[in-house]
């Protein structure tokens, strides 16, 4: 059996040739690329034969699957998912128990090095990987055995990337990311609590139709989608520019739409496209509802102290205090440390000076 | 005058009554214009990290967080520009232009120099040694607050910088291309620039004390010394 092209796919799925090119024409958009682009991403479509994305769960609460299957741009979404849920996604797909771990198998065996692997969760390390079970065995076994036969490997959401809640201290389980135990292949980040959905059709889109990997930074996320900051592309900015801030979460400031900084907003630190991209269809993101960013794409976000202080803690001297709190106590001890040696210095100088008086002085 | 050895350099250098030029103009200007930067630096870094009540008013008719971050970036300009320009001059002026940026650890008087000068601190002895560059103590504080304090601030400073000025900027290149990875994320890097800000604090705290103490206390000359370059010994 030849392989199907994406598009014989999508027709076969019911999609219009008119709706592929819209699907094309939006892509490209959503990546960024110059309108010229639609036609070779159709191109490409046509002729390619389509690559098949394999989905596995590890450690993880689904938050990225419940992400995608909202992706804005329903075309996006029933071409990707179809192109998907043919293959294999345990959370979506329709088969279930031995049948499932089957076609696992066979997708595996037919397109060996030719598939993608996404990984929604991670695997934990500790008891031999048992607090994680996939078809009967621990899931860092599957993990590493699909891994073997995949191209290349995205790694959804915080979990995925960085490790996530499951990895905050102590990390009982030893949840770890995919990269630090999948090492000799290409691994895609996206990161976030759950990831935008349009950022993961697209990626998932950039790489089925231009069979290779987006560009990606140091940290592995790629370029375009993770190249700013929140806080660079906010639209409250204007208002941390001018000094205008909320103080509190019921103030005049607050309704006014002020910036979110003293709240604790992580905008400043955190790379994601939420204030370009949005949520739920471009309709809102958590600081247009007035909450601050809280960093959820950002490596080990919840253990970098509160989410609603600006200055946070910083939890490697054994206490929490921030640096505020620890610099002004060793300033206050070091001031106290001065004005005391000040004084008896001041004294032990008068009296030696008295000595040399008594000496006939000098 | 013959000079025998080193030691006796010393001793006839810092007889009483002998003045010694010791930091040349470049050196001295440094030093004032690094502690000008670093005041400003503190103070306007304190204010990126807590910044004052909001101002009043049409957000486009007001930039006073603009202000505070410019005024904290042109600065660490000057700061990062005049410390490369007094690295350069540790090559190419006198011995005591080099002392800052290395430590003799080899050396056993520089050692015991240490415990002299923390006797002298805690009273135990009653006449401090001579020095006719840093005494040891002061030595060992400059290295790792302003050397090394200064090579951090400058690289983690820049690579935030990095952030805002995006791909492209050198400083995103140079800086915040590794230093983010380094650290794992940018709010780290904003911790650990805020806190090693504080270490500056406490070191020009203990430095201008124990510069006028031992203006006053010791057996040469200080504060004019970083003033004209010329250390007199006394007694
Ligand atoms: C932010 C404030 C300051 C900083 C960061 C600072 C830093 C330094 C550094 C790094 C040196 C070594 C210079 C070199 O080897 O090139 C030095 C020397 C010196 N500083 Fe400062 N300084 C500050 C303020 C002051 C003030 C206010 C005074 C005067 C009261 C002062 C008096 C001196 C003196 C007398 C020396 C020479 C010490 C010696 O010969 O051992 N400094 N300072
Ligand atoms: C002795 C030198 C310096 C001191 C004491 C100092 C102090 C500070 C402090 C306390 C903060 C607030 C940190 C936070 O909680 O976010 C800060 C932020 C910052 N500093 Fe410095 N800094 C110094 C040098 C530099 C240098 C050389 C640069 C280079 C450009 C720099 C660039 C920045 C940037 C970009 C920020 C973040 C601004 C923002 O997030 O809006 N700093 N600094
Ligand atoms: S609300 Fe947050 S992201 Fe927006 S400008 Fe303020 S600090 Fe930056």
């Amino acid at each position: 059996m030849s392989i199907e092209t994406f598009y014989e796919v999508m027709r076969r799925q019911g999609i219009s040739r008119r709706s592929f090119l819209k699907f094309c024409s939006l892509t490209a958009a959503s990546l960024g690329l110059a309108p010229s682009f639609a036609p070779k991403i159709a191109h490409a479509m046509e002729t390619k034969p389509r690559t098949p994305v394999i989905w596995l769960h590890g450690l993880e609460c689904t938050c990225c699957s419940e992400s995608f299957i909202r992706s804005a741009h329903p075309l996006a979404k029933d071409v990707v998912l179809s192109m998907l849920s043919l293959d294999y996604d345990d959370t979506l797909m329709v088969a279930a128990g031995h049948q499932a771990e089957e076609i696992l198998a066979e997708i595996r065996k037919k397109y060996k090095g030719n598939f993608i692997l996404a990984v929604e969760g991670n695997p934990p390390l500790n008891e031999d990987g048992m607090f994680c079970i996939h078809g009967g065995r621990p899931f860092v076994e599957v993990l590493k055995e699909t891994a073997a036969d995949a191209k290349a490997i995205i790694s959804w959401g915080a979990c995925a990337s960085w490790g996530c809640v499951q990895a905050a201290k102590p990390n009982p389980t030893r949840a770890t990311p995919v990269h630090k135990v999948i090492t000799d292949k290409p691994i895609i980040k996206v990161p976030g609590c759950p990831p935008i959905a349009e950022v993961m059709t697209a990626v998932v889109t950039y790489m089925l139709t231009f069979d290779r990997i987006p560009e990606l930074d140091r940290q592995g996320r790629p370029k375009m989608f993770y190249g700013q900051r929140i806080h660079d592309k906010c639209y409250r900015r204007p208002h941390f520019d001018a000094g205008q801030f909320v103080e509190e979460w019921d103030d005049e400031a607050a309704r006014k739409g002020y910036c979110l900084y003293k709240m604790g907003c992580k905008g400043p630190t955190t790379y994601n496209a939420c204030s370009t991209v949005r949520w739920n269809g471009g309709v809102s993101f958590p600081i247009q509802s007035g909450h601050g960013c809280i960093g959820c794409s950002e490596d080990g976000f919840w253990d970098k102290g509160g989410f609603y202080d600006r200055v946070t803690d910083i939890k490697q001297f054994g206490v929490e205090s921030n640096a505020d709190t620890i610099g002004a106590t060793v300033a206050g001890v070091a001031g106290a440390a001065v004005v005391a040696h000040a004084a008896v210095s001041a004294l032990s100088r008068a009296r030696s000076g008295s000595n040399d008086q008594n000496n006939g002085g000098k | 005058m013959t000079v025998k050895t080193q030691d006796d350099e010393y001793s006839a250098l810092t007889a009483a009554g002998n003045t010694v030029y010791v930091y040349e103009a470049p050196v001295r200007l440094w030093h004032w214009l690094n502690a000008l930067s670093i005041v400003i630096l503190a103070v306007t870094g304190y204010f990126i990290a807590s910044p004052p009540p909001s101002v009043a008013g049409e957000a486009s008719e007001n930039f006073l967080m603009g202000y505070i971050r410019f005024v904290h970036f042109a600065t660490a300009y000057v700061f990062t520009i005049a410390f490369l320009v007094r690295i350069y001059w540790a090559f190419v002026g006198n011995h005591h232009a080099r002392q800052m940026f290395k430590l003799p650890v080899t050396d056993p008087a520089w050692w015991s120099g240490i415990w002299q000068e923390l006797r002298w601190y805690l009273f135990i002895v009653k006449l401090p040694r001579k020095y006719i560059g840093h005494n040891p103590l002061a030595h060992l504080m400059m290295f790792f607050s302003i050397t090394l304090g200064a090579i951090f601030m400058i690289a983690t400073g820049f690579a935030l910088y990095g952030e805002g000025a995006q791909e492209g900027h050198w400083s995103h290149m140079i800086f915040t291309s590794w230093v983010i990875p380094l650290f794992g994320q940018s709010q780290d890097v904003h911790t650990w620039h805020h806190m090693i800000a504080w270490t500056f604090v406490w070191f020009v705290m203990i430095h201008v004390y124990a510069a006028i103490r031992e203006d006053i206390m010791s057996r040469q000359s200080m504060i004019s010394a970083m003033i004209s370059g010329e250390r007199t010994f006394r007694e």
